[in-house]
């Protein structure tokens, strides 16, 4: 439902959430900030309801969507049939004056539609010729994911639009440029564009994948069943026309002496940001957060302050949500502050915030979901079960249902509250590769 | 703090002879005198008469002491009818067990309370001192020595009197005694224009109020106040050990219909474990003196408006409870906002207290061979263990439970019965109204009648500043709130004019 009401400008908002007593002595300070965005339109509005913009206001997006045409697409044939209706179904969400783009992958990248190095601008008559091009779609050649990435970095940079966004559709490995091409491409196109990842059978590579939504702030999901992609890709368009604010930077200023132990976004999915920092002014730095529409995405911080005397206050760190302005100045959009209060009250310093406590819950419940399916790949079995053991008492204890569904189809549980499991004997690869792709995406604390 | 009370409780002077004990006595080793059947610390009673009859020995059944022992006493000073406080529950003084006395020493009936007494107030009679205004002479008449004539001395003014106090030269100012750092650094709110940081000094201050370099909170303006009025002054500070100031007090003087002064003071001492006591502290405070400066010039008696006051400073704590507020939604578990409170009105020749929790109001006399007393009974748990006879005070103030409080002003308080109390002093002295912040570190009223600066009475915001100060030297623990509320002797005669 979209809301009339809501203008087109996001309202940003922090919430902060720590418990701010240290005991005498103590050092580390953990928060969580909650940065909601509100009033950028919600999540697929521009869609059902165009007409909201208004005539002369052209929106402000490109998009570029990547399908998989090296030769494995074939086996099954309903999978390239599948991309093809998927891609279709995603032009179809393009909302008008939109500029886009379709790219075809294999070892090498090409345009599809519009070609000629141009993107396309959204209206009936261009969305009907691009799905007309998609019968062109023909299997056949290797994968090199890279190229496809520097191409539409090349398209998208044509448009002067402040939303870039590509989604990238593969199924096999990406074996036809080494592991450092594709690093080099993502460092080339991080923060030029967003993109989505998503990988269909079961015949890719799930670090592969999630490390190219990683690194392009984007998400990464399995689709299995190649029937699933066109209702995927619907979806994955309509948040990306969702989109309002580019280039937002999570700015965290902290005290001289302080010393940042990590910041890693941790709902709705746990991303590492720690070492995405750039510095921005003395004792502040950004970490990038891409592009935002109507939502809400929470980061837990954890700062280690110097030492002050029982009864100080200090402020531990400042946490804002920034957009770099044409002048090259930025422009804050909101912020909340992470205190430290040192205080000999023990009840005080020794409480653990809920949120805090869910969240490093939660990290390790990802954290230890890789580490069993890697132990258990590696033949490990040992220590596989005590991994996924352990995920299943924290998804189970924090609530996380359908991480807990994830598991239970690559162990037996035992009790969920002990994290006693057994291994299955036999696990189908796409249920073990959804639990992997999965397994960052958390739940919210329960209220 | 608990060995605080220990050290009253265990280390104190026999009650029959003023001998030292030893903790654990359980018969003075000089005199023999039962100690069971007597508190150790029998210098710190809530209420017993403050005419100033030469010590009474507390182990007396509470008759009365001698009121013609001063001249000055013109009605009976009310006692408690239990001032023992050994095993037996302990005898406050309840607002219904006071005769109240009418401004112009009168004693009303002995039935006459709080709810009964509101018209015998205020207006017959005109004080001869009242030409004073609000500023009332600082001569007090309880000198060391007789002076020749009461007013025959020079009369231009507090410094005019060097004969009756020993006290500096007039107008020179030095410092008697040293004074503490902190009253004296921020005596001058620092400029507002530098906005260094004061922890590094080198960062600029952010409009948050922390510093842009090392992160430190700046000092707030609750941090340390003070205020001082003609005849009242008052002084708060965080202390040492908690990061913000959750007391608050307000003073303020008005006139009462016939022209002589009352003075208010107002000290409330915010409940840490519940939300916002900060406001909660603040908002009762300047309700309940809101309340009084309403009251009094009506004509209200002292000791009613002050009941009516402390409902209002309660109503005051309910609706911050009330208050939507969007950004605190996020805090898990909250709790009313909650405080205590203390006051004490000088009026008309009376003194008036009245209280909701652990804040304290002691009387000190100038002439401190006169007995200081407690005049409120802590809403404490220790306190209730005593009362009820459960423990002597020495167990139930070494208990860590001792100053959970049983009664506060907010939303979640039990049933609310402020408790108020009227006394007509027959001497010269200060009343010391202050949070547990400066009690903990002078609990009986012998170490509060130390602890009082001489001069208080000349001097009450130095005497406040020296007040905190002692509070800051033994440790600061908790936030500390002192007023000090200078009483005059209304002279003989001052009911027939």
């Amino acid at each position: 439902m979209a809301n009339f009401s809501k203008s087109n400008v996001p309202q940003f908002s922090v919430d902060v959430y720590q418990n701010e007593y240290l005991p005498e002595g103590g050092r580390e300070v953990n928060a969580i900030a909650t940065v909601t965005s509100t009033g950028g339109g919600t999540v697929g509005s521009a869609v059902s309801a165009p007409h909201l913009y208004s005539a002369g206001q052209t929106p402000d997006a490109a998009v570029a969507i990547m399908v998989d045409c090296s030769g494995s697409m074939d086996y099954p044939p309903t999978k390239m049939r599948g991309a093809r209706d998927a891609t279709a179904a995603a032009i179809d969400a393009v909302r008008d004056g939109v500029h886009f783009a379709v790219i075809g992958g294999t070892h090498v990248a090409k345009e599809v539609y519009p070609g000629d190095g141009r993107l396309a601008v959204a209206g009936s008559q261009t969305r009907a010729q691009a799905k007309q091009a998609l019968r062109k779609l023909s299997a056949g050649g290797g994968t090199a994911i890279g190229t496809w990435l520097r191409l539409v970095d090349r398209l998208l940079s044509s448009a002067d639009v402040s939303i870039r966004h590509g989604i990238v559709l593969t199924d096999g490995r990406n074996e036809h440029e080494s592991a450092e091409d594709l690093q080099a491409s993502l460092d080339a196109c991080a923060g030029r564009f967003t993109c989505d990842a998503r990988g269909v059978g079961t015949d890719w590579e799930v670090k592969e994948v999630t490390s190219i939504a990683s690194a392009l702030l984007g998400t990464a999901d399995i689709v299995a069943d190649p029937a699933g992609l066109s209702a995927d890709f619907t979806q994955m368009m309509e948040a990306a026309m969702g989109k309002e604010v580019a280039d937002v930077s999570l700015r965290l200023w902290t005290p001289m002496g302080a010393e940042i132990k990590f910041v890693k976004q941790v709902a709705p999915t746990v991303e590492e940001l720690t070492d995405r920092r750039t510095e921005a002014g003395p004792r502040a730095g950004d970490y990038p957060t891409g592009s935002w529409g109507d939502e809400s995405r929470d980061y837990h911080i954890c700062v280690e302050v110097p030492n002050a005397e029982l009864g100080q206050e200090m402020l531990a760190a400042r946490v804002s949500l920034i957009v770099p302005q044409p002048d090259g100045s930025a422009q804050t959009l909101s912020q909340g502050l992470v205190r430290a209060v040192w205080t000999d009250d023990m009840a005080a310093s020794t409480s653990i915030n809920p949120q805090v406590a869910h969240y490093t819950g939660q990290a390790e419940l990802a954290q230890v979901i890789q580490q069993g399916l890697d132990a258990r790949k590696s033949g490990d079995m040992d220590g596989a079960t005590a991994k996924l053991g352990r995920a299943v008492q924290l998804a189970s204890a924090s609530g996380n249902e359908d991480t807990a569904k994830l598991l239970s189809k690559v162990v037996d549980v035992v009790d969920a509250v002990a994290g006693t499991v057994r291994l299955k004997a036999r696990v189908a690869e796409a249920d073990e590769m959804t639990l992997e792709t999965r397994s960052t995406k958390t739940v919210r604390v329960k209220k | 703090m608990s060995q605080m009370h220990q050290q009253t409780a265990g280390a104190g002077t026999c009650p029959g002879c003023e001998e030292p004990l030893e903790a654990g006595d359980l018969f003075c080793g000089a005199c023999g005198y039962d100690l069971s059947a007597q508190p150790a610390a029998p210098d710190d009673r809530p209420t017993i008469a403050m005419n100033g009859s030469p010590s009474a020995p507390p182990t007396a059944p509470p008759t009365a002491p001698p009121p013609a022992a001063s001249p000055a006493a013109s009605s009976p000073w009310p006692v408690a009818p239990d001032a023992d406080s050994s095993d037996m529950p302990v005898p406050a003084h309840l607002p219904t067990d006071l005769p109240g006395t009418d401004s112009a020493g009168g004693e009303l009936s002995p039935n006459a309370h709080v709810n009964a007494s509101p018209n015998a107030n205020v207006n017959s009679t005109a004080n001869p001192n009242a030409n004073a205004g609000e500023t009332p002479d600082v001569r007090t008449d309880a000198p060391f020595e007789q002076p020749a004539g009461p007013s025959a001395g020079p009369s231009a003014g507090p410094s005019a009197e060097p004969d009756e106090y020993p006290l500096p030269a007039p107008g020179a100012r030095p410092e008697p005694e040293p004074a503490d750092p902190r009253t004296v650094l921020t005596d001058p709110t620092p400029p507002a224009g530098t906005k260094l940081c004061v922890a590094c000094r080198s960062g600029r201050v952010d409009p948050d109020g922390y510093c842009e370099n090392c992160g430190h909170a700046q000092p707030r303006e609750r941090d340390h106040m003070e205020q001082e009025l003609d005849a009242v002054a008052a002084v708060s500070d965080r202390g040492l050990r908690h990061h913000r100031n959750e007391d608050a007090f307000a003073i303020s003087s008005a006139a009462l219909p016939d022209g002589s002064p009352a003075v208010v003071a107002i000290v409330c001492d915010g409940v840490s474990s519940a939300t916002r006591p900060d406001e909660a502290s603040l908002a009762a405070s300047r309700a309940a003196s809101e309340s009084l400066l309403d009251a009094l010039p009506r004509g209200t008696h002292p000791q009613q408006a002050m009941h009516d006051a402390i409902l209002s400073a309660s109503d005051a704590v309910n609706a911050l409870a009330a208050e939507p507020t969007q950004a605190r939604e996020h805090t898990p578990h909250q709790n009313a906002p909650a405080c205590t409170l203390v006051g004490s009105i000088v009026a008309g020749g009376l003194l008036v207290v009245g209280w909701i929790g652990d804040s304290r109001a002691y009387w000190v006399p100038d002439d401190r061979s006169g007995p200081t007393v407690r005049l409120t009974e802590d809403d404490s748990w220790a306190a209730q263990m005593v009362a009820a006879g459960l423990m002597n005070e020495a167990e139930a103030y070494a208990d860590e439970r001792a100053h959970a409080i049983t009664g506060w002003l907010g939303a979640d308080a039990y049933e609310l019965e402020p408790h108020t109390a009227s006394f007509k002093p027959d001497r010269a002295g200060v009343v010391v109204v202050c949070t547990d912040g400066l009690w903990n570190y002078a609990e009986s009223a012998e170490e509060m009648a130390r602890a009082v600066p001489a001069d208080s009475a000349l001097r009450p915001l130095h005497s406040a500043q020296v007040l905190v100060g002692h509070a800051l030297d033994g440790g600061g623990h908790d936030n500390v709130t002192v007023a000090i509320l200078p009483f005059r002797v209304v002279p003989q005669g001052a009911g027939s004019a």
